[in-house]
């Protein structure tokens, strides 16, 4: 490790975890059917920012020790983690090394997916040389999964108007800049996503992982991709479909047809909710209930990771917040949508956001 | 107003020399041209304002405000002043800005008639306007 040794991570990943409220080995699972049913750890948006030399900010680099010491301390242990993109803040290679150093501590198989602030310096081929693809699928007891790199945007944009990849991805790493420009799966990338599925069958439970929604609900923050509908097209076929995203910072769920959409939470730091810009019109899901507000004299709040568990090919995915309880979100078959197992009808004073 | 005994003799002659130059200018009269210029004074200075919600030297780690509030969302100037329980007292918006430098950006507080202050409340008001003055709201 160059920026913090070996023992001085473990020695800080213990004083997070004397801190927490839950110990994690509280997590069990009950399958009926355990050949098919597992669990996966997933962590997104840690931001791992270099200030200069050897310093990168610390709250960020705290969000995502204390998200990777807990994946460890899972009882029973995930089949896998996946990292949902936006490891760096500005796609530097000190700043992907970095992350991964961090992330090394993991003692799982890691998949991971290309965020924005990965990808905007060299378009993606640091991160690419050290994680292989930006785009794949695997297949899991009985689920097939599939990887899309769902940030690229049109190529005048990437290709045509900037002097330097730092200038370009200064850009893209605003969030309300905007002279950004929206996200897109691509037609190459959908080309490749049609083969990919044609060779599953219609009754597999599949599973999409994207860094962007792959909906269309706030285009000012890029809450967006710009071919959802192509994309979600291609998914519709499949009896149970469930797209996983980061990007957002927050907690979204939604359901479109047969395909269920559910978004994580960041390491490094929560967004607003669009409904709180009040110059702009927003299309977020009615069905999310929000997260709690952030209380700003907790850095941590309001932040998070999360684990999913499978089961029959549906999802429930368990937020695991630091400074607030548990929250799970999980595919009601009665309903046929995702639904808070505990809030769905039951709101309280901090989820609302204006 | 209080007028310190030594320049009274002072604002005499400014007032003075004004009614002189512009005999015309009434406070009360004002033109659409000064209505226009008022306006773009402020907007100067909300720009200024979006400029110090974007620069990495505000703080000391490189991390800018508007990476935590995109658009000065989740600010809610219209709220203010009111009760912050970690601060113990009713406080005005720009402590709880100060707090956001000191903490996130591990940066050091500026006063309150900054002009780098001022531009920040002006740029977050106006990202918020339109919205109903909510005093004390949480
Ligand atoms: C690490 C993320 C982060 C950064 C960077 C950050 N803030 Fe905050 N700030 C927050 C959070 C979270 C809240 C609580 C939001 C809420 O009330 O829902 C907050 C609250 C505030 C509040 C009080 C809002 C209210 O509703 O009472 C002000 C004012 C504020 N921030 C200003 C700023 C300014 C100005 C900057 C830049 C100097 C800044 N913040 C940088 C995270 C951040
Ligand atoms: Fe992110
Ligand atoms: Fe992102």
């Amino acid at each position: 490790m160059s920026n913090i040794n070996r023992r001085d991570f473990i020695k800080s990943a213990g004083i997070l975890m004397a801190g927490t409220a839950l110990p994690l080995s509280t997590i069990e699972m009950v399958f009926a059917d355990s050949q098919q049913n597992f669990t996966f750890a997933y962590i997104s948006d840690s931001h791992i920012q270099h200030i200069k030399g050897k310093q990168f900010v610390r709250n960020w680099d705290r969000g995502l020790m204390r998200a990777v010491a807990e994946t460890n301390l899972m009882d029973p242990k995930p089949d896998f983690v996946i990292y949902g993109g936006d490891l760096a803040q500005l796609a530097k290679k000190s700043e992907i090394d970095h992350g991964l150093e961090l992330l090394s501590g993991l003692r799982h198989k890691t998949y991971y997916v290309m965020g924005e602030h990965d990808y905007y310096l060299d378009l993606g081929e640091y991160w690419e040389s050290q994680l292989g693809p930006q785009y794949y699928s695997f297949d899991h007891k009985g689920v097939h999964f599939v990887v899309l790199n769902s940030i690229l945007t049109y190529d005048d944009w990437t290709y045509n108007r900037w002097s330097s990849g730092e200038e370009r991805m200064n850009v893209m790493a605003g969030l309300d800049n905007p002279n950004g420009s929206p996200f897109m799966v691509g037609e190459k990338q959908r080309t490749w996503l049609k083969a990919d599925l044609a060779k599953v069958d219609k009754d597999t439970p599949v599973v999409v992982f994207s860094h962007s929604p792959l909906q269309k609900l706030f285009k000012n923050w890029n809450f967006w991709t710009e071919d959802a509908e192509q994309v979600q097209a291609l998914l519709q076929p499949f009896k149970k479909v469930t797209v996983f995203y980061g990007h957002v910072h927050q907690i979204q769920y939604n359901q479109i047809g047969n395909i269920s959409f559910q978004s994580v939470m960041a390491t490094a730091w929560p967004w607003p909710y669009p409904k709180t810009y009040a110059q702009a019109p927003n299309y977020m899901p009615k069905l999310t209930v929000d997260m709690n507000r952030a209380d700003p004299f907790f850095e941590r709040d309001a932040t998070g990771w999360q684990f999913v568990d499978i089961h029959n090919g549906n999802a429930a995915m368990h937020y695991s917040l630091a400074n607030n309880s548990r929250r799970t979100v999980a595919f009601n078959t009665q309903t046929g949508r995702p639904e808070d197992m505990k809030y769905q009808d039951h709101r309280i004073p901090p989820q609302t956001h204006y | 107003m209080y007028i310190k005994p030594g320049h009274f003799s002072i604002l005499w002659l400014a007032l003075g020399s004004l009614i002189l130059v512009s005999s015309s200018a009434f406070a009360d009269e004002f033109t659409k041209a000064d209505l226009e210029r008022w306006q773009q004074e402020y907007l100067t200075v909300v720009k200024q304002g979006r400029e110090v919600f974007t620069d990495p030297n505000l703080g000391n780690n490189g991390v800018v405000c508007a990476q935590c509030h995109p658009n000065g969302a989740n600010i809610h100037p219209e709220t203010y002043p009111k009760f912050q329980q970690q601060l113990g007292k009713v406080a005005p918006l720009w402590e709880m800005i100060n707090w956001c430098i000191r903490n996130p950006l591990e940066g050091k507080a500026l006063s309150a008639d900054d002009p780098r202050m001022i531009a920040l409340q002006a740029y977050i008001t106006h990202e918020r306007r339109g919205v109903k003055l909510a005093p004390g709201k949480h």
